[in-house]
């Protein structure tokens, strides 16, 4: 099998995936009780049922279910998620305006995560029973246990009112006045509480993966022979044993995304990340369905995609993994 | 696999497996004090409302008045509501929905696993992909849609996290039927008329347990967790008071008074810190082959 018709079976693997979010998103949708006929007459201050008819049918709410579901799946094919009365905007321009604030924070909590977990989880396998190694463990605990807002507040209260080195809210400082250079500094300035505070959750889980899977590996016989060849410690560590080790820590990573995901819906609402997490919840007190349906969806999409590279990336840095993985 | 063996029932029944696990958990000081303390919160759930307060929204006191100042204990929160009381409170809800979402997700999980893992062939296709596609969906915004669309009473929220939260129980049970069902035992039970029922339930269930409880522990502290935030959002039963409500009510006046909002965090972490301690312990105790690592 080559490495191409692998591609193009993830690919369709995944749109049906999220061809499946789509019709679970249409079921929610004609289950839950009220429609966009009641929606609309609420806007109105009530109407009475020849007018409600008259609003399902324009919106062909009298057709047959499966019509219905047909026409659903047509508009989002054509990028046309719904309009969103609350809003006054089309759902696909409130998403896009609202996505890559959401995917600064997921990505950089990621990769922060990532970069830190892997450092403390080899320098905590150097010595199994050390100081770090334990440490380890602690922070482990603490990641799983602490609740994400709780935590994110907590950082709050410390590094912007008691000691005031980042900013309260938000993404951007609008008084300031600069060149792109000057914005994307105070952006990032911006962006340091957020992303510490949701990497927090997932920092513990892969340093403590990483721990148990470079302890795995510094203990084989491939390892045995590089050092035997005269390699530096650090040769070894580095090129040897860590390229096989961040193996599991990039596939749990590439599992972990829904959960990143769900975690900055908390978090932005914490620090008022203009994201798609704090779009969700304002949907979701406006009863704006079409929006809150278009966010489930591009949010498995993000994940969709995620786990998608994640398996290239694996593919990349591995290459036994010809076939499928498992 | 070299696990195969140590799973043999003579083995356990030689000691008695219940008196096993339960001297092993008891050596783990750490699981043991953890137990403690979270027997303490479940007593606090049960007798504290009744012998303290009868309403937790009730205004007792001035805002904002410090731990211990006027006589309350951890103090008053932004409408002068005895914070201590809104904690009694918060337990029960905490606990229930943390001990019912979590049971009903492994009830899923074990009910999808077990077929997929026993049944094998296409059912276990179906299965899995099915799965696979509740990993996809972000949990949270999942649920919170589910809360938004069918309103925020405690049944729905406790199906809001149940129906999330199960795939990690489905791939357990699963990798567990899968390894079990091999074994000659289930073969001897299968040769002299078990039915499937029977051999799912009675056969491989039971070996296939350990891992589950341990994830079924950890799934309480998750569910935990998880209603605390949809509650921190504003999206759980607004007249049921709970940890995460306490929190997302004062946030806006941590510049004033940061304990309102500190100790009610401290009581959610302490108590999924002891859940996660104890199920930890319980793993230690479940599978001896693993204390090596």
């Amino acid at each position: 099998m080559n490495t191409l018709w692998m591609i193009v079976q993830r690919i369709s693997y995944a749109l049906i995936l999220l061809l499946a979010v789509l019709v679970l998103n249409f079921a929610l949708m004609y289950l839950a009780p009220g429609d966009i006929a009641d929606t609309i007459a609420g806007d109105m201050g009530g109407a009475n049922a020849e007018v409600m008819a008259e609003i399902r049918r324009s919106y062909g709410l009298d057709r047959p279910v499966w019509e219905q579901l047909v026409s659903y799946l047509w508009n989002v094919v054509q990028l046309d998620l719904g309009y969103s009365y609350f809003f006054n905007t089309s759902v696909v321009s409130l998403l896009a305006e609202r996505v890559p604030a959401t995917l600064l924070l997921v990505v950089s909590a990621q990769i922060l995560a990532i970069f830190v977990g892997v450092l403390l989880g080899v320098v905590a396998a150097r010595r199994p029973n050390g100081l770090t190694s334990h440490a380890v463990t602690l922070l482990a605990l603490f990641g799983f246990s602490a609740p994400v807002f709780w935590t994110g507040i907590m950082l709050l209260i410390a590094f912007s009112l008691l000691v005031p080195l980042f900013p309260v809210a938000g993404m951007q400082d609008v008084t300031i006045d600069g060149g792109a250079w000057v914005k994307m500094v105070d952006v990032a300035h911006h962006l340091v509480l957020p992303t510490i505070t949701l990497a927090s959750i997932f920092l513990a889980l892969y340093s403590r993966l990483c721990r148990a899977s470079m302890l795995e590996v510094l203990g084989s016989d491939y390892i045995r022979t590089a050092r035997a060849k005269g390699l530096s410690d650090r040769q070894v560590v580095v090129k040897h044993a860590l390229k096989n080790a961040l193996n599991p820590v990039v596939t749990l990573a590439g599992l972990q995304f829904s959960a990143v995901v769900s975690g900055a819906v908390l978090v932005e609402t914490v620090f008022s990340w203009p994201g798609l997490g704090t779009l969700a919840l304002q949907s979701i007190i406006a009863r704006d369905t079409p929006t809150i349906l278009g966010i489930l969806f591009f949010s498995s999409l993000v994940v969709v995609v995620a786990n998608l590279l994640t398996d290239l990336a694996l593919r990349l840095i591995d290459p036994r993994i010809r076939s499928g993985v498992n | 696999m070299a696990e195969v063996k140590l799973d043999a029932p003579a083995v356990e029944a030689a000691s008695g497996p219940l008196r096993e696990v339960a001297r092993m958990f008891l050596k783990n000081h750490a699981a043991v004090g953890a137990l403690a303390v979270l027997l303490l919160i479940v007593a606090a759930a049960v007798i504290g409302p009744p012998l303290y307060s009868d309403d937790p929204y009730e205004m007792v006191w001035a805002p904002f008045s410090p731990p211990g100042a006027d006589g309350f204990l951890l103090g008053t929160d932004y409408l002068g509501r005895d914070i201590l009381a809104g904690l009694f409170y918060g337990a029960r809800v905490s606990l229930a929905i943390g001990l019912s979402a979590a049971l009903m997700s492994v009830g899923i999980g074990v009910t999808i696993g077990a077929s997929a893992g026993f049944y094998r062939g296409w059912v276990e296709e179906v299965l899995m992909r099915f799965t696979e596609f509740f990993q996809v969906l972000p949990t949270l915004l999942f649920s919170m849609v589910i809360v938004a669309l069918f309103g925020a009473s405690l049944q729905v929220v406790t199906i809001a996290i149940g129906v999330v939260s199960w795939t990690a129980v489905a791939r357990i049970t699963r990798a567990e039927f899968l390894r079990i069902r091999e074994l000659e035992y289930v073969m001897a039970s299968r040769a002299s008329g078990a039915g499937n029922l029977k051999l799912i339930t009675a056969v491989i269930l039971p070996n296939a347990l350990p891992p589950i409880i341990v994830q079924a522990a950890l799934m309480v502290g998750s569910a935990i967790l998880f209603e605390a935030g949809l509650s921190f959002l504003g999206l759980s039963d607004p007249n049921v008071m709970s940890w995460g409500q306490i929190i997302g009510s004062n946030r806006p006046y941590i510049l004033d008074a940061s304990f309102t909002v500190t100790i009610p965090g401290m009581a959610i972490f302490v108590t999924v810190l002891a859940i996660s301690l104890v199920g930890d312990g319980l793993n230690d105790a479940l599978n001896p082959k693993l204390r090596q690592r």
